[in-house]
């Protein structure tokens, strides 16, 4: 039996692979879901159709501030846990994502176009929201206060994204919608994100600390002085780290598990 | 005898097929490769090896272990023990993948993209990839790049699948089950291809439950059950490893006579009839129209692929 085997050609992995790779995986990550209408509208119209409903509805009040905030981490959080946790589920089932495993695209790619594009998403709807508030709402912001709530929405995506990606590892992919629902929803109720905390029953006041929407929340507010009092801001950027580093530890070790039995 | 009750005389396993002559380096190999899922033997010390510009159908009933072999070729999944390399490399290793391209059992692809925008997705993966006019070409895509991958037919989506498993010129390319659930023109416009590859010198395994497709394209079959090699060598070979005759008739003649006559090796009831496998139906048809005159509705038959097929795997189960 013959011993020798052919070799591989020489590959060229130079720099512009990379940076071809990376482009073309985010453009077209990006256009297919824009495309997927069950994903773009109910991820982007949402929060829009809530803050048109109680934001510009309560023009020229705090509350119209208040939620331009928290809107806009509530469209973050959801377009990661649907991009990435349904996303990822979902083309996991289909065989899509084995397809493309089989090729030599490096896996970091898959995930880094995902939060890309999720965060795209997020960029659309502060934008939106920056708007209707502005023009509709009686908001009155400096370039300053837009720049920083962009900034702080965009830094949602690293914590949310990682809790995307361990949903999907742990959910069914055709039950995957209605159990980020179920967690999405309440989280969000639960950490002020459709109303502030005070006006929350208190056990559940007692609860938001221990929520990642809560500090995330709390970040954006604090843009419009609406933070809690009593609490140092850097703690919620510590809690954010800490839920970060918890999401992808569980995650890579299902994730190496799983390796090991498949 | 009694390896053989259950079918068709099967000649016995020769040595590893050999290599073809006028190469002797494998594109890939897998050597002794066992496979576990928990308590579940998915290939049990499988040995295969690939060489350049043959084209070898895998061929097994389902959950013979086919897909796990492709599985493991690709890098997606890790041998339990024994040894995989393609290109002498572990295609575990992302790089060792950039000569291989694979068309999978996908049962979706991302719907809201056109066929033109796939295949340049799917390009973006390869250091050198084939121009994508090419690839349209040589899957036969062309009036389709505009169309959105939702639209498509089946045998379109399944033409899609295939030119991305050329996006990166491979050398080796692994079908997996390519023409299930298509109809009958797709499967042969989609064998023309693969004929096509095969004559650029590309190495292809397919892997099919159909025996007309591998004996259609493959130089070499190899046919695994349970995990395992119980047959190789050309289509040509395989269907001279099983010889006999079926018979069919009416008859008052009891079954377990039946076997003891000369040449028998397997008897079965089908409605009121019996159907008879047997090596020299001649000599059983004489001594069975002496015994009963009143046998009727008698039919003759060359075994098919199938039952060749059912007599290989079947035998196997007995061994």
């Amino acid at each position: 039996m013959a011993t020798a085997v052919v070799t591989a050609r020489a590959a060229t992995f130079g720099f512009s692979y990379y940076v071809r790779l990376l482009r073309q995986e985010i453009r077209y990550e990006f256009l297919k879901m824009l495309r997927l209408r069950a994903f773009s509208l109910s991820v982007v119209g949402f929060p829009v159709m809530f803050y048109f409903l109680f934001g510009v509805a309560n023009r020229h009040t705090e509350w119209a501030r208040y939620l331009l905030a928290s809107y806009s981490c509530f469209g973050m959080v959801g377009a990661s846990l649907f991009g990435l946790g349904a996303g990822i589920a979902m083309e996991r089932m289909q065989g899509w994502l084995e397809l493309k495993q089989a090729s030599p695209m490096p896996r970091l790619t898959y995930l880094a176009a995902k939060m890309v594009s999720c965060s795209a998403f997020a960029l659309i709807i502060v934008a939106l929201l920056v708007t209707l508030g502005v023009t509709l709402g009686g908001v009155s912001m400096t370039a300053a206060e837009v720049l920083k709530l962009a900034g702080i929405t965009l830094a949602g995506a690293v914590p949310f994204a990682s809790m995307g990606l361990l949903l999907s590892l742990v959910m069914p992919a055709t039950a995957a919608p209605g159990i980020i629902n179920l967690i999405y929803l309440p989280m969000s109720f639960a950490s002020g994100l459709w109303m502030p905390l005070s006006m929350l029953p208190h056990w559940l006041q007692k609860i938001a600390p221990a929520l990642p929407t809560y500090h995330y929340a709390q970040l954006a507010l604090n843009i419009f002085g609406y933070a809690q009092p009593g609490v140092a801001i850097s703690g919620h950027w510590e809690a954010l780290i800490g839920f970060t580093c918890l999401m992808l530890g569980a995650a890579w070790l299902i994730f190496t598990r799983s390796e090991a039995k498949a | 005898m009694a390896a053989y009750a259950s079918g068709l005389q099967v000649e016995p396993l020769t040595a590893p097929f050999p290599a073809p002559s006028h190469v002797k380096h494998a594109v890939a190999r897998m050597h002794s490769v066992t496979k576990r899922y928990g308590q579940t033997t998915a290939l049990d010390q499988l040995t295969l090896n690939l060489y350049p510009g043959e084209v070898v159908a895998l061929l097994g009933p389902n959950g013979a272990g086919k897909t796990t072999a492709v599985r493991l070729l690709l890098g997606l999944i890790a041998p339990t023990s024994g040894s995989v390399r393609v290109m002498g490399r572990d295609p575990r290793d992302a790089s060792a993948r950039t000569g291989i391209g694979a068309m999978l059992q996908v049962t979706r692809v991302p719907e809201t993209l056109k066929v033109r925008e796939h295949i340049d997705w799917f390009r973006s993966y390869y250091p050198n990839p084939l121009p994508a006019a090419e690839i349209v070409r040589i899957a036969k895509l062309e009036g389709l790049e505009n169309k959105f991958y939702g639209k498509l037919s089946g045998g379109q989506k399944q033409r899609v699948l295939f030119g991305l498993a050329l996006s990166g010129d491979p050398d080796l390319i692994f079908l997996d089950e390519p023409t299930v659930g298509m109809d009958i023109e797709s499967r042969r416009g989609l064998w023309e291809q693969i004929r096509w590859l095969a004559s650029q010198g590309k190495t292809v395994l397919l892997t099919t439950h159909y025996l007309e497709e591998a004996d259609a394209l493959a130089s070499r079959v190899v046919v695994i059950d349970k995990g395992r090699v119980i047959a190789e060598g050309t289509p040509a070979q395989i269907k001279h490893r099983v010889s006999g005759r079926r018979i069919r008739c009416i008859t008052e003649l009891d079954a377990s006579f039946l076997l003891t006559l000369p040449s028998v090796v397997n008897v079965q009831r089908d409605r009121e009839a019996v159907i008879i496998t047997a090596n020299e139906a001649e000599k059983v048809v004489r001594e069975m129209l002496l015994r009963d005159v009143t046998l009727r509705g008698l039919e003759i038959s060359a075994p098919g692929l199938e039952d060749a097929f059912l007599a290989l795997t079947g035998c196997n189960a007995k061994d």
